[in-house]
């Protein structure tokens, strides 16, 4: 709590900076403006100007909450132009990611805590996976996706006869979600791994006293102890997919989510709208990086750890 | 069809050969320990070549590795060009700006601990965000060449960097500033000869983190606009030319990259920090 004051602190200099460099980057344009009109701005004018201009080179902040206003409780949530409808494109596509990527994370990095031979082949790769930008990819895997023809969640026909039309966020969800899941595989394998062998020796000893099956040791050593280490790669995970759809929806087509609308953005000069799509991005990871992490305390209060 | 049940055959004698070697008594040594990973690496390799040839995939969808190291080889010089112009210009330079920018702060606000209280949370929130999305601003702002990307890069390794440079610079315990306390050393002294040593595990660890980092982002900003070269360029104008073999060539380069240069910065780390438990082993 002692925290609380140092942090606004900091926040409201963050702020004071953003204001200073949103009048200084935007004021070439006003001045540019006044002079092709042959009138002479007054520095009040100047900084009115430079706050509420259309395409601002830095948008104030003021603007961009006022956009986000505009676009998220303002507009229908159906509506192309809503930042709730864009979001929610992406976040469908990171979490359908996400749970397979940290499914398949775990289940791997179960056979390479029991398998020795998939330890020394697979592990080095997992590590290494780490060091490369695998992000690299996504353009290529959404458009080979394409040409295959998988693309949507559920096909047309199988989305129209359950629910009369397709929803629009399972138009092109599949490599989105094919890259987040990517994303979050290797941290969680390489946290899960690592959880799994937390348990030292003398535990693992007395569950071979208590002459415990290999399952039981399992289910009530090794998963219980890896529980802050899965944590922790989820978190990791979670940011690592949202980044994942983001950038994958850079290629994708129909150009929808919030990476789609950075992108329309900056092809139109609407810096607003990039803007509102970069913060609403923010909002998305910090509220998912906060879920896991109330999970965390949550689950850990109850199993009896410290959180 | 000879292709598939080939490389089936291939993937199961490898497959059994590196059981075989991970439960021998020869599985502590240094070369079963490369030797293992070696034969699984080539193994996908040689299956995912079989079964391009024998199920017929097109080269569209995805070409075979030999036609990948084929394409590699032929266009060396779009490759160098491409690499100059992400890595060196856009990713190194970025961070080395951002990495020193983010250390010259941390060590700048360790004398307030009101600065540290304020700025670590507001940097660890930073770091979760996905910061690629100011790509497309500070494309914007900075042109399509490597500027551009160098300041993505920047944006994106600054606060990784500067919270484990500020918990690193915490690291010294009690006892040991207390015995500089009893040395008479002054707080440049202490920081010179025991702090800052004493958080280079940490320093080293934010650059690690940070040379992924790097190259994504100068990768990823060039999906935004670049001038005619760079990798993520590359990329992108290829798979609409659907020439995937040039694309996995980049891919391979960006790999390559992405590990030499960690492998440096941990190699670096090795000399800096061999008092460290971690690396006496």
């Amino acid at each position: 709590m002692r925290s609380i004051i140092p942090i606004l602190t900091v926040v409201a200099a963050l702020m004071a900076i953003w204001y200073a460099g949103a009048i200084w980057m935007n004021s070439k344009w006003a001045l540019d403006q006044a002079e092709r009109a042959g009138v002479e701005l007054s520095l009040s004018e100047i900084v009115t100007d430079t706050l509420a201009q259309e395409r601002p080179v830095l948008p104030a902040p003021h603007q961009v909450v006022t956009e986000l206003w505009q676009t998220t409780v303002e507009k229908n949530i159906t509506s192309k132009r809503s930042l709730v409808f864009h979001g929610w494109i992406t976040l469908s596509a990171t979490l359908l990611g996400f749970i397979f990527g940290t499914g398949l994370g775990v289940l791997l990095a179960v056979g390479i805590v029991y398998s020795r031979a998939m330890d020394m082949s697979v592990m080095p790769w997992a590590i290494a996976s780490q060091t490369i930008p695998i992000l690299a990819i996504a353009p290529m895997l959404v458009v080979v996706m394409n040409t295959i023809g998988a693309t949507d969640f559920l096909g047309k026909d199988t989305a129209e006869a359950l629910f009369g039309t397709q929803p629009a966020f399972m138009k092109g969800l599949l490599p989105k979600a094919v890259i987040a899941a990517y994303l979050s595989f290797f941290p969680v394998v390489v946290g899960m791994v690592k959880g799994l062998r937390a348990p030292d020796a003398m535990q693992l000893d007395l569950m071979r006293t208590y002459s415990a099956s290999g399952a039981a040791t399992f289910w009530k050593l090794r998963l219980p102890s890896s529980m802050p280490y899965f944590f922790t790669s989820l978190k990791i995970g979670i940011a690592a997919s949202l980044v994942g759809a983001i950038v994958a929806e850079l290629s994708a087509s129909p150009i929808r989510g919030l990476g789609g609308r950075m992108l329309t953005g900056s092809y139109y000069g609407q810096t607003l709208q990039i803007w509102a799509a970069l913060i609403g991005a923010a909002v998305l990871a910090a509220a998912l990086v906060g879920l896991i992490g109330a999970l965390q305390r949550g689950t850990l209060r109850r199993m009896g750890m410290k959180p | 069809m000879s292709w598939v049940i080939g490389s089936l055959a291939f993937w199961a004698v490898m497959t059994w050969i590196n059981f075989w070697l991970a439960n021998s008594p020869l599985r502590g040594t240094r070369l079963v320990k490369l030797f293992v990973p070696a034969v699984f690496g080539i193994t996908l390799l040689v299956v995912w070549e079989g079964l391009v040839r024998g199920l017929q995939v097109p080269n569209v969808i995805l070409p075979p590795p030999t036609a990948i190291a084929a394409r590699f080889a032929s266009s060396l010089d779009i490759l160098w060009v491409d690499f100059v112009q992400t890595f060196v210009k856009g990713a190194l330079s970025g961070y080395i700006i951002g990495c020193g920018a983010a250390f010259l702060t941390a060590v700048m606000i360790d004398r307030s601990p009101f600065l540290q209280r304020g700025l670590l949370p507001v940097g660890n929130f930073i770091a979760a965000l996905p910061i690629i999305g100011t790509a497309p601003i500070l494309v914007m702002w900075f042109g399509f060449d490597w500027h551009s990307k160098a300041a993505v890069v920047v944006v994106m390794v600054f606060f990784p960097m500067l919270v484990n440079t500020v918990q690193g610079l915490a690291a010294s315990d009690h006892m040991q500033r207390d015995l500089m306390r009893t040395y008479g050393a002054s707080y440049p002294q202490t920081l010179l000869k025991l702090r800052l040593p004493a958080a280079m595990p940490f320093i080293f660890n934010g650059l690690k983190i940070s040379t992924t980092l790097a190259l994504i982002g100068a990768i990823v900003a060039e999906f935004f606009g670049s001038p005619i070269r760079g990798m993520g360029f590359r990329i992108s104008t290829e798979v609409g030319r659907l020439s995937l073999d040039m694309v996995w060539a980049e891919i391979t380069v960006a790999a390559l990259a992405g590990s030499a240069f960690y492998g440096v910065v941990a190699m670096i780390e090795k000399g800096v920090t061999f008092w460290h438990p971690s690396q006496r082993s």
